[in-house]
Formats: C-alpha cells, structure tokens, sequence
C-alpha cells in the first residue's frame, strides 16, 4: 500500500543556510511517525517545508501520491495536512470557540460532530469555552492546538514538539490524547521527549544536520541502545 | 467651564477623524506588515473627490459616498498592482508606499492645482449652537456622530462575523491563519480597500472642518495617525480609538492654551505612553 505521506531527499534553506540536505520519512494510513534527532537536525524544519511555510528547494513531498511542492499552505491545509505547530499557534485575543471554528474549513454535520467530540476529549476547553485563549494554562494551550488540528478529516496531522515547556503530569495528558487521536489519524510526531515518542510512535526516523540518517520500526530503535546514544545523546547502559 | 465643553466637543471631533485614518493604517500594518506611507494619500484624495463631487452635484452625503468609494478602489489598485508581491519585503514596501504617496500627492496636484480649494459645509450643519454657555460647532457635533458609528460597526463586524475573526487572528499570525487552510491573502486586498475607504472619508470629512483642501493635508494628518498607532498599539481597533481620542482632546487642549506646542504635544504624549506601555495601550505580541 503506497505511503499516506512521502518525502523523498527534501532540500530546503533558511536565508543562506542550507537547513535540510536530504530529509526522507513516509507514513502510512493510521501510522504514527516520530522523527527525532538533537536540537538543530532539521525536524521543525521538515514539518514547517511541508506545510508550506519554507520553500522546497529540491526534492519531493507527496500526499496520497499528489505533489506538495510549491503550494501555498493553505492549500496543503485544504487537500487535507493538518499542523500543530512547535509554538502551539493559538490565537490569544480569540476565544476557544474561535479558536476551533476557524480551524473547521467545513461545518457540516461530520465536523460539528468531530468538534463535539475533541471537547469530550479536552473538557477543559468545553469549560473554558467562551473564554479568551489567553487564559488558559500551557497544557491547555496545547490540548486547544491538537483539538483544532483534528476537526477536519485530515489525511495527515504534523505535530511539533507537543511536549515542549509543559510540565511532566501535562505530558502524560497530551501523551493520553495523541494515543487516543492516532486511532483515527495518520501522524507526524517530532519529539525530544523520548518517553512520549516511544509511546505513541509505530515508527521513527533519525535526523542529524538535515539528513535522514536512519529509520525503522520504533519496537526496534527502544532495543538499539547505541543507536539511541549516537543520535540522540541517550545514555548506552547494557 | 464653557471653554473646556467647547475644546471637549473639538477634541472628540478631531479624534472621530483621526480614527478614521488610523483604523485602517492599523490593521494594515498589524495583519499585513504593511507600513503604508501612501494612506495619508488616501486621506487627501478623498478630500479632493468630495469638494470637487459636492462641487458638482450639491449633495455632501452623495460626495461623502463617492470619495469613500474613491479610496476603496484606489486602495484596490494599490494592493493588486503595487504591494501584492512584496509581502514580507518591509523595506521594499517602504519604497514603494513613500513611491505612492508623492506620485498620487503630484497628480492631485495637477488633477486640482497646487493651491488650496475652499471647501463649504452644507448648510444643515453649519453654523453652532450654544450649550450650557459653550458654542459648539454643529459639524463637530455631526463628526463625532460618524466617528462614533463607525467605531460601533467595526467593533461589530470585527467582533461578530467570521472576516473579523479572520482578521483578528491574522493580526496576530497570519502564517497560522493560512496553515489552517484560509487563504489570508484573499483578505488583504479587502482589508486595504477598506483602510483605504475609510482613510478617504476622514479626508473627505476633514476638509468642510478645515474649510479647504490642499496638497499638504495628507502627510500632515497621516503623521498624527502614525502617532495614533504607536499610542493604540498595533493592529488593535481599540487601541486606535483610545489613541485618536487621547491625541484629539490633548490636542484641542495644547492648540488653546499653548498653540505653539501642539507638534510637541504629540510627541510627548507618545513618548509619555510608550514609557509606561512600549507596546501601546492595547499593543499585541505579534508572530508573523
């Protein structure tokens, strides 16, 4: 079965500096895909070229077998990539329900009953509704992010670092509500947290200096503990 | 007690027409990135299209409508033709917006002639009445109405229907707007059509106040706008009528007691402002 998601030997600059130099990964339907690597491998880098946001400068990204390459992002959102991106993206001076409704491209039926569901998940943002995004606490900033990433039948969601800036008990919350989403979505995961990416990722692929430099299944990668040490500075205890 | 109701109702009126010009230089520059040198432009071909329409037709609500519609169709121009392709190039935009504003400041003057044209106000509202011993200026009275319901149907729309919501969060990132599949760039032509429109019919609106129009009066007023955005905060409706009215009153009040003063006035209540608050009064965090 062809790949959901493809990137083959993606090339992309920011300004002068040549940041991604040969990013490959694929994800299949219903997979979860966690791409990892040190500060500075290329992996918002990745998430950000193919939304859109920084110019492929070689290279290809396909989705279901359709090119990605050079179209505007709100295109890639609208033929079906959803984003969370590493800041969260919220908007402050918008309410929770603003919030959500402008991430519904449609509001049919299917979509009033995705965003029924999303706050079943997330009963803060049902409670803090009609609140100002502005108010909310850092876990609920990124529960409000992953909820308005799933209110379309995305083909495919990229998440950035969902991990980043929250507290360990918060990361167990957005650990829960990724394993309950991927059920139905396909997903890109980048992650430093190791814990969070071994628990919710079927497989990874290695970053280092823009370059894909190793992938698999992730039952694999937990067994490689020198790999794990190589690339991503984990301890290589027996 | 009289003078200071009288340089009340003056300072309202001169903020209700500040407002008008500093609403859209706001959100442009807020959504968009755009510092538009040219709206001062704007504001000064609406003055002129009003007294040469009012001069031909006799009717000040049809001039009115014409010169505000003037602005929104040059306002288009300028997006499409000029600025559409230099989004996120600030110093070309720059260029470009000071290219506009001394091309279309020549041709106004040599559409209308380098010297100032008399412009009358309908006799509805000339002349003043009194209250409680203060002589009010019946067209201030009638500025003030139109800035104030101008500022309760932007609140409105910005606040109740979904291109408001669009544009308030493309205020505040209009990258993650587009990642959520909105094209954003379908909004801005709107949104400087209508800055345009509305920066327009405060020229239109300015000049029965001034009793002329004249080549000069955009730059002029378009610096007290810049002025309003900085005091207001960027990309912030709010903080534009909090700034219109605190320059308007603080104004009228320095142009009486210390005439002289006014230019310095301005810059001082900035400076006062931005001392306490370095973003404005309502400034955002803005993620581009």
């Amino acid at each position: 079965m062809p790949p959901v998601l493809e990137v083959k030997d993606l090339s992309a600059f920011i300004g002068p500096f040549h940041v991604l130099q040969g990013v490959s990964l694929e994800v299949h339907a219903g997979e979860t895909a966690v791409v990892l690597g040190r500060n500075g491998a290329g992996k918002t880098t990745t998430l950000r070229t193919i939304m859109g946001l920084i110019p492929v400068a070689g290279g290809r990204i396909a989705l279901e077998g359709a090119s990605l390459a050079g179209l505007p992002s709100h295109r890639i959102a609208r033929l079906g990539v959803g984003y969370v991106p590493e800041d969260r993206g919220i908007f402050d001076l918008l309410t929770v329900e603003e919030n959500l409704q402008l991430g519904m491209m449609r509001r049919d039926r299917a979509a009033i009953g995705r965003r029924d569901h999303v706050l079943d998940l997330f009963p803060d943002l049902r409670i803090a509704y009609r609140r100002l995004a502005s108010t909310l606490s850092g876990g609920q900033r990124q529960m409000l992010a992953i909820a308005r990433a799933f209110l379309n039948d995305s083909r495919v969601v990229l998440i950035d670092e969902p991990s980043k800036g929250l507290a360990p008990i918060v990361v167990d919350r957005v650990r829960d509500a990724i394993l309950e989403i991927k059920e139905h979505r396909t997903i890109v995961l980048v992650e430093q947290n190791f814990a969070l990416a071994s628990a919710v990722g079927d497989r990874y692929f290695i970053l280092n200096q823009g370059m894909t430099v190793d992938h698999g299944p992730m039952a694999g990668l937990l067994k490689d503990r020198e790999l794990l040490a190589k690339h991503l500075g984990m301890a290589a205890r027996p | 007690m009289s003078i200071f109701l009288t340089l009340f109702i003056n300072g309202l009126a001169e903020a209700a027409l500040l407002f008008l010009l500093a609403a859209g230089l706001t959100i442009i520059l807020g959504m968009m990135g755009v510092l538009n040198f040219a709206h001062g432009t704007l504001f000064l071909w609406g003055g002129y299209v009003h007294v040469w329409l009012f001069a031909l037709t006799g009717d000040f609500l049809l001039s009115l409508a014409g010169a505000t519609a003037a602005g929104f169709l040059l306002g288009l121009c300028f997006e499409r033709l000029f600025i559409r392709g230099f989004y996120g190039r600030p110093t070309a935009q720059i260029l470009i917006t000071l290219g506009l504003m001394i091309v279309f400041t020549e041709l106004a003057r040599l559409l209308w002639g380098p010297d100032a044209i008399v412009a009358v106000r309908p006799a509805a509202l000339s002349g003043t009445l009194t209250f409680q011993g203060a002589i009010i200026s019946r067209y201030r009275l009638f500025l003030i109405l139109v800035g104030a319901a101008f500022a309760a149907l932007l609140h409105l729309l910005m606040q109740k229907s979904r291109i408001g919501m669009v544009i308030r969060a493309g205020v505040q990132s209009a990258e993650m707007v587009q990642a959520l599949g909105i094209n954003i760039r379908s909004y801005f032509s709107f949104v400087f059509a209508a800055g345009a429109a509305m920066a327009a019919l405060g020229g239109a609106l300015y000049a029965p106040m001034v009793g002329g129009v004249w080549s000069g009066m955009g730059i002029a007023n378009q610096i007290l706008a810049f002025i309003v955005v900085v005091i207001g905060g960027l990309g912030s409706f709010g903080g534009s009528a909090a700034g219109s009215v605190l320059l308007g009153l603080g104004g009228a009040a320095i142009a009486w007691f210390f005439p002289p003063g006014v230019v310095v006035g301005h810059v001082l209540l900035m400076a006062a402002v931005l001392s306490f608050r370095p973003a404005g009064l309502f400034g955002l965090a803005v993620r581009r």
